[in-house]
């Protein structure tokens, strides 16, 4: 490991990891975070062999493709062999009783699990139409996915796929959603599911360069999770235009260097703002694809001593500049390639923060934003989503009090915050053309963070 | 053996030099947030800023120029050091050159020249200064002493040589903005012009005063935003005064020609104070431009040097332009009045207004300028309308770079005026009597 990754690991958990304090926080029963499995380019998508669950032709199609991609898949579990995931397919469930037989063997094999394990589930929504059995199995898979994966240990996560009426398990956007949990991209998603209707297409899809050919824009990307974001669609292909208030030019000049971008500064609450980011996509790129709503502020108070100024800021820059902006891409021709919209959103807009009212407020508008504007999307092929970080190392809450912190970064099934780039990369997977059948969705990336679960 | 085969064969036609954009960090006055920064610093952010700016990173560029007024020695080879650490390609050429003050003018221009003969395609042209780190020499006394130190062969030699030193070689000596032929400063200079030119306290406070309003409200309106990239935790220049006032500027006691009595109206508010800073701007051929789909905000269409004899004559040593810009102007069949912006440099509003009543005077037009009469008026409205050095202050060598990156995208912002494209005028004075001017129009 590198000076440089070591010095991203909190200094806690690197104590705990080792000699002496490993011991120690073992008698003491004190948390023991793992050290998360991460994606690099090249790296392997899962370390061991792969567990498929079920029987139904739809687990028959899903260990296919696990094969196609030289993973080593089995449908019989050898006891005591450590399995780098187990994947339940469950597409076929008509009635609660039909959850034991597969539950019980994947839980055989839990024990067997190897360190940063995945757990994936493949089930289909429940609707209001189903018959009242059906729904009630298919909703059970929400309680085991979220139980399952607060029993995990050392870095195992468990996630699930949700499959819209008439989609395939193998289907592109299911295929794409696992491939992302199966993969280090997901290291702080845990306990989380996405749904993915039967769109797209995997085929042409370079898994090590996802982004190649596409123009982004990443708003708010001179520091911190932006800037990830920023790396993380450069190095998986895309051009990427980075956007920062001009009084953060420095660093944003720094990032576009880095990452062979351009630098466009800019504050996103001016009413031109979404033209300025259009003119300068089609003078430099000829088109845009990708858009990265990561801008935002915090500007606390408990709503009895708020005043104008610090809701004001708060809800123009965090939701407002983001639908004027939208509403001019939306309006431009150059923005119709299965075009992407992704916002960051928080946990405290699902949750809710005391003295974050006025974000808060911006945050979960962001989610409403995200639900009613995929349809709009939707009709040139597009999508829109949402990610709602919970505790993540950046300079911003590294400036949280000690004790404060620790708490926040300890109270989550992985037992540590999360990085910049666990964010960038589920930003990265929407926004990839295999992601085609994923729109509305709301991604949390907290590591499944106890509080407002 | 094998002949490398060109990209493009030599043309001696004569084509569009064309201005891509610029970028400058903010100007600082001395002594302020770039104290601890050198020349080469602060060059090379402005160019890693223009990388960023237009995706130039690991680009070859044809050739970058660059220069710095106050320099030190060791900095010989300042622009090729500066492109070296910068996120451009290590395979770019780079030149220093320096014409005082108009050093940023004449790089633009030279470069625009070899674009336009089609020797490059592509240039970035810029500009450096720093007051507060500044070269110190050592007395011309000891230098003598040290040099002859260096050539002595013997312990003895040694010995005798070092015994010359006397404590008053110990001072250094600090850079000036004295002219080394008349002993004044530039300052006392124009006073001395200012007064000739009968320019009241009054006007020239209200220029100041203009150059902090207007520049102010270009920040306000987001006009920089793409002009400049923060440095050091600025991110404007900090000597804008966006509150001052004509009341403040009042106050103010004269800083030079005191010995004038009455004709003392120069102060530190109407005059430019010693500044930190660098500036960059793009200039390429317009098919090098459209082959990277970049913007192209204005042509470079000439350019004229000047000089005056200030030590013998009766021009003032910041007069230059006065007459550069009437040359280049009638080369291109055109008068003020075809004229929609100018950027007259404000080294002091002395300069400015003494330069705009030399145009306004008969005399001046017939006696100086050989014409019939006056040459012209300028139209206040079309002067200095984002602010100028005043307000922001003037790093000598990157003075140019700001006004040429700024008129380009006024010109382009402008576009086209009774069906021709909006053209604007540089004037820009230098020490030791000269000037640079350059003609630029829109696209």
């Amino acid at each position: 490991m590198t000076a440089q990754k070591s010095a991203q690991i909190d200094k806690y958990t690197q104590f705990v990891s080792r000699g002496f304090g490993k011991d120690l926080a073992k008698r003491l029963g004190l948390p023991q975070p793992a050290i998360l499995r991460r994606y690099s380019p090249g790296a392997p998508l899962v370390e061991g062999p792969v567990l498929v669950v079920g029987h139904t032709s739809g687990a028959d199609s899903v260990a296919s493709v696990l094969l196609s991609w030289g993973l080593d898949v089995r449908r019989h579990a050898t006891p005591k062999e450590k399995l780098g995931a187990i994947v339940l397919v469950l597409d076929e469930l008509a009635h609660p009783d039909q959850l034991s037989a597969p539950l019980l063997v994947a839980g055989a094999s839990v024990r067997d699990l190897a360190r940063n394990a995945r757990v994936v589930s493949i089930s289909r929504e429940a609707i209001a139409s189903d018959v009242p059995e059906m729904a009630a199995a298919r909703n059970s898979i929400d309680g085991i996915v979220r139980s399952l994966a607060k029993e995990l240990r050392a870095g195992a996560t468990a996630n699930g796929i949700v499959l819209a009426n008439g989609t395939g398990a193998a289907d592109p956007s299911p295929v794409s959603a696992m491939r992302f949990f199966l993969s280090g991209r997901s290291a702080f998603v845990d306990g989380q599911f996405l749904r993915a209707s039967g769109e797209g297409s995997t085929e042409l899809v370079d898994w090590d360069r996802p982004l190649k050919g596409r123009v982004a824009v990443v708003t708010g990307a001179a520091r911190g999770i932006g800037a990830a974001i920023a790396r993380t669609l450069a190095r998986d292909g895309a051009q990427v235009i980075v956007v920062d208030v001009p009084g953060a030019g420095d660093h944003l000049a720094s990032v576009a260097n880095e990452i062979h971008g351009t630098a466009l500064q800019l504050d996103i609450t001016v009413t031109e703002a979404g033209a300025r980011i259009l003119d300068h996509a089609t003078q430099r790129y000829g088109r845009l694809d990708i858009v990265v709503h990561n801008a935002g502020i915090t500007r606390d108070k408990l709503l009895a001593n708020m005043d104008a100024s610090k809701w004001d800021s708060v809800i123009a820059v965090n939701i407002s500049a983001q639908l004027r902006m939208n509403q001019a891409f939306l309006a431009s021709s150059h923005f119709t390639t299965h075009p992407r919209i992704i916002s960051v959103a928080s946990t405290s807009g699902i949750a809710g923060n005391r003295g974050q009212t006025n974000y808060a407020a911006s945050k979960a508008g962001v989610i409403g934003m995200v639900r009613s504007t995929a349809p709009l999307l939707a009709e040139r092929g597009g999508t829109v989503n949402a990610v709602a970080p919970g505790f993540i190392e950046t300079d911003m809450t590294a400036k949280i009090p000690f004790a404060t912190r620790e708490i926040a970064r300890r109270l989550n099934s992985l037992q540590q915050g999360g990085r910049p780039s666990d964010v960038a990369e589920a930003i990265a997977y929407f926004a990839s053309e295999a992601s085609s059948g994923v729109s509305a969705n709301v991604l949390r990336i907290c590591g499944q963070n106890l509080v407002g679960a | 053996m094998s002949t490398p085969t060109a990209e493009n064969s030599y043309t001696p036609t004569v084509r569009n030099a064309v201005i891509v954009g610029g970028n400058r960090i903010p100007f600082a006055r001395s002594g302020g947030a770039y104290s601890h920064s050198s020349n080469q610093d602060m060059l090379t952010a402005a160019l890693d800023g223009l990388v960023a700016r237009f995706g130039l990173q690991e680009a070859v560029i044809g050739e970058v120029a660059a220069g710095a007024v106050l320099k030190h020695s060791r900095d010989f080879n300042l622009t090729r050091e500066a492109v070296l650490g910068s996120a451009l390609s290590s395979q770019t050429p780079a030149y220093d050159l320096q014409q005082a003050c108009a050093t940023g003018m004449e790089a633009v221009i030279g470069l625009s020249n070899k674009i336009k003969l089609g020797q490059i395609e592509s240039a970035i042209a810029g500009g450096v200064d720093s007051a507060s780190d500044a070269p110190i020499a050592v007395s011309e006394g000891l230098r003598s002493v040290l040099l002859d130190l260096n050539r002595a062969k013997t312990v003895m030699d040694k010995v005798k040589i070092a015994a010359r030193i006397r404590p008053k070689d110990l001072s250094p000596d600090a850079p000036s903005t004295g002219e080394p032929r008349t002993g004044l400063s530039m300052g006392e200079h124009q006073a001395l012009t200012t007064a000739q030119w009968k320019i009241s306290r009054e006007d020239q406070d209200k220029l100041a005063l203009a150059s902090h309003k207007n520049l102010a409200a270009a920040y306000d309106r987001h006009f920089f935003d793409d002009l400049l990239t923060p440095y050091r935790g600025l991110s404007r220049d900090s000597n804008l005064r966006a509150d001052s006032s004509m009341e403040k500027l009042a106050k103010l006691k004269p800083a030079f020609g005191r010995n004038l009595g009455e004709g003392a109206t120069m102060t530190a508010g109407n005059s430019t104070p010693l500044t930190d800073g660098a500036s960059t701007v793009l200039l390429a051929s317009e098919a090098w431009a459209q082959a990277h789909d970049l913007p192209m905000l204005a042509n470079v269409v000439d350019g004229e040097a000047g000089a005056v004899d200030f030590v013998h004559g009766k021009d003032g040593l910041l007069m230059a332009p006065a007459f550069a810009v009437p040359r280049l102007l009638a080369r291109n069949q055109l008068t003020l009045a075809d004229i929609d912006y100018f950027e007259i440099h404000e080294a002091f509003a002395g300069t400015v207004l003494s330069t705009l009543a030399a145009w306004e005077d008969e005399e001046f037009g017939k006696e100086r300028l050989g014409l019939s009469g006056a040459y012209g008026t300028v139209d206040r409205a079309k002067l200095n309308v984002n602010g100028s050095s005043l307000a922001a202050g003037h790093p000598f060598a990157a003075t140019g770079g700001r006004l040429v990156a700024t008129l380009a995208k006024m010109l382009h912002e402008r576009g086209h005026v009774d069906g021709r494209p909006a053209r604007g005028i540089i004037s820009v004075c230098a020490a030791g009597g000269q000037g640079v001017v350059a003609l630029l129009e829109a696209r």
